[in-house]
């Protein structure tokens, strides 16, 4: 009676984690990485010039125009942080036309007026607003709009050049190259586009103001959204078809034992999903390289149980006895084996970023959770079958070959 | 009772050939290093038709970049797609290339693009190296606190047989350097120290148990008892490895590449290469003595 009510209590516990897991993981999800899901990843290094240094006000100006920009151009869930004393790492979902986005976030934007002999007449620093419309002809222009000052200095530029052409440049790209008519005070467009939504992205980088010193794109990188689910699809395949080849090499071998760590490896997989829905992980490509090896990894810490529970058998000892004896000694193993992997992961976790860090983390997660499994499900779950047949038999363990 | 650490020379003699083929081949054909430490471009493009290479660097040579450009089909399957290698383009060119191609070929769909400058690259290079040398230092630290110091040399120099096989055959190959393939090359350590503790814990247990007999006749029992555990978990593993190259998509092929050597060359050398150093190195101590 004691020992059914134990082994009920055991079934309970296995059965709450699982429970628990699986409610992690419908409740938080899991993230999936830009190489997944599609998106762009890409490292901005501000470029110092002779007027400005790089320091920190410098780099707080660019972040927020370039934040202002992201924003005015609709991207969702844009991730813009500082890395080092000079870089900007920013993360776009996927959408259409990602490098044009990205172009358009990164250029400096300096809006120039000047004369025909390239003199720079006015800066603009002064437009109050910018915005996308039409005009008359019913053409994409960029209508424009001074603050006092500014007003002040174009009525009294454009008095000087009337019958002269003053071109307007957006840094070094001429946008258009108007014949002054007449003296205009406070209000302009810009025209020479084909279409509204060209003529919408200048708009935002004249309304948003430039960045104070140029940015280059040092890095890059852009998933399409078709890419990510191929190689989901194709992971999940690879994963499955591994487990399953894995699961019937066990049984083969183990017979009985190896069915039950097919199970230990089915909840383990529940396990590590519920784990790092829970814990917020992102998962990338390589991430999921790292999870199937983990898998291989709690494959290895059953097969060492088995093999030490199979020689206190060959000794002669009885069932019990040789599980007992066992686990104890497999844990010693499975600890100093699985701790030599976790130094790597957290070394590699540390010194690396993006996708290589996607892996480590998936992997130390792994073998955190394949370490748990190991130590408390598989055993547990062996106990629950200590006094069925199917474990007493010689050849459970694999135990009659010899 | 198989007599493994006995023949150990001839283990020597072909760990050793092997080390040797793969050093002649890094220092005549270096590495190929991907984009990912040498800086460059890498765009990857879709069609719904296949669209040959030809016709690829036509588009490329009308906008001026098909002399830097190394154009292939694309690697994933089942897709008609072509592979554009180049020198680093800025955000501009890449959107040149992407119109272009849309222009010419209008079911052209971005699969994916990446820029990496020669700095990141130079970078990443430095770092990856950092994470192999502080892996190494820590793993050595921690086998020398849990076992001795000589296990630990031991250990590294089984591992630095592993990193430079795999090294060696990547050199053979002439495959991809790219970062998934550091990340490989530290799951190779990871693993083959872990195999070799395996055994390692057992000599240790051995050395408890067996005060009477010999070093090197119980570190053979201990290498031949974890002999089946050893074939298992390589094999389990190998399996899984086997099947993420053979099914998993085109870019993590050289991950698993590196990953199925580094396993078999981890096992082998575990049971090869680690257990029979430990016995030449105590058995040179027991001379001097």
């Amino acid at each position: 009676m004691r020992y059914k009510k134990k082994r009920m209590l055991k079934l309970i516990f296995i059965i709450a984690i699982v429970a628990f897991a699986i409610f992690l993981y419908s409740y938080y999800n899991i993230n999936l990485g830009l190489d997944l899901q599609g998106g762009s990843h890409i490292v901005l290094q501000a470029q110092p010039t002779e007027e400005r240094e790089i320091n920190n006000e410098v780099m707080g100006g660019i972040v927020s125009v370039i934040e202002r920009r992201v924003n005015q151009l609709g991207l969702t869930e844009p991730v813009i942080q500082r890395e080092g004393s000079d870089r900007i790492i920013v993360e776009l979902p996927a959408i259409d036309n990602p490098n044009e986005a990205i172009e358009t976030i990164g250029r400096t934007a300096v809006l120039t007026f000047r004369n025909s002999s390239g003199q720079v007449l006015l800066t603009g620093e002064y437009v109050q607003d910018a915005s996308a419309d039409y005009d008359q002809y019913g053409r994409p222009v960029v209508s424009f709009k001074m603050n006092d000052e500014g007003a002040d200095r174009f009525e009294e530029i454009t008095s000087q050049y009337i019958g002269q052409k003053i071109g307007i440049y957006l840094d070094d790209e001429l946008l258009t190259n108007p014949t002054v008519q007449d003296t205009i005070s406070g209000r302009g467009q810009i025209t020479g586009y084909d279409t509204v939504e060209s003529a919408e992205k200048d708009a935002i980088l004249i309304r948003e103001g430039s960045l104070p010193v140029p940015v280059e794109v040092i890095q890059s990188r852009t998933i399409g959204p078709v890419l990510g689910e191929i190689s989901i699809q194709k992971s999940i395949t690879a994963g499955l078809i591994g487990l399953i080849l894995v699961s019937i090499y066990m049984m083969f071998y183990y017979r009985f034992p190896g069915v039950l760590a097919a199970a230990v490896l089915i909840i383990y997989g529940i396990l590590l999903m519920g784990t790092l829905a829970g814990l917020q992980a992102t998962l990338t490509l390589p991430g999921i390289a790292g999870l199937i090896l983990s898998i291989g990894m709690a494959v290895d810490a059953n097969i060492i149980i088995f093999e030490r529970i199979k020689d206190e058998r060959k000794s002669g000892k009885t069932l019990r006895a040789s599980i007992d004896a066992g686990f104890k000694r497999a844990y010693k193993t499975i600890i100093d084996a699985n701790v030599t992997t976790l130094i790597t992961a957290l070394i590699l976790a540390y010194y690396t970023s993006g996708t290589v860090r996607g892996f480590a983390v998936t992997l130390g997660i792994g073998v955190l959770v394949s370490m748990f499994t190991a130590f408390f499900i598989t055993r547990n779950v062996i106990d629950l079958f200590t006094h069925s047949n199917l474990l007493q038999s010689d050849a459970a363990f694999g135990a009659k070959r010899r | 009772m198989m007599d493994i650490l006995g023949k150990r020379n001839i283990w020597y003699a072909l760990s050793i050939t092997i080390l040797v083929i793969g050093l002649i081949f890094l220092a005549i054909n270096g590495l190929n290093f991907g984009i990912d430490f040498q800086g460059g471009s890498l765009l990857e493009f879709k069609f719904d038709h296949e669209v040959s290479n030809q016709e690829v660097r036509n588009v490329l040579s009308d906008i001026n970049i098909a002399e830097d450009s190394k154009v292939q089909q694309t690697e994933t399957e089942g897709i008609n797609g072509t592979l554009i290698r180049s020198k680093e383009l800025s955000t501009q060119e890449i959107v040149e290339v992407e119109e272009a191609l849309r222009d010419q070929f209008p079911s052209t769909e971005m699969l994916r693009t990446q820029m990496v400058g020669p700095t990141i690259g130079q970078e990443l290079r430095t770092k990856a190296l950092l994470a192999l040398l502080i892996a190494s230092i820590a793993i050595v630290l921690y086998i020398s606190v849990r076992f001795e110091f000589r296990f630990a040399i031991v250990s590294i120099i089984t591992l630095m047989h592993d990193v430079l096989i795999v090294l060696g055959i990547f050199a053979i190959l002439g495959r991809e350097i790219n970062t998934p393939f550091v990340a490989a090359l530290l799951t190779i350590i990871g693993y083959s120290i872990n195999d070799t503790i395996v055994i390692f814990d057992r000599i240790r247990e051995n050395m408890k148990m067996m005060h009477k007999t010999g070093f090197e006749k119980l570190a053979n029992q201990a290498v031949v008892d974890t002999l089946p555990r050893s074939i298992n978990t390589s094999l389990t593993t190998l399996i899984t490895i086997l099947a993420i190259y053979l099914f998993g998509g085109a870019s993590i092929k050289i991950f698993m590449l590196a990953l199925f050597i580094g396993m078999f060359a981890g096992t082998y050398s575990s049971i090869f290469v680690a257990s029979p150093l430990l016995v030449t190195w105590t058995n040179r101590v027991k001379n001097k003595k």
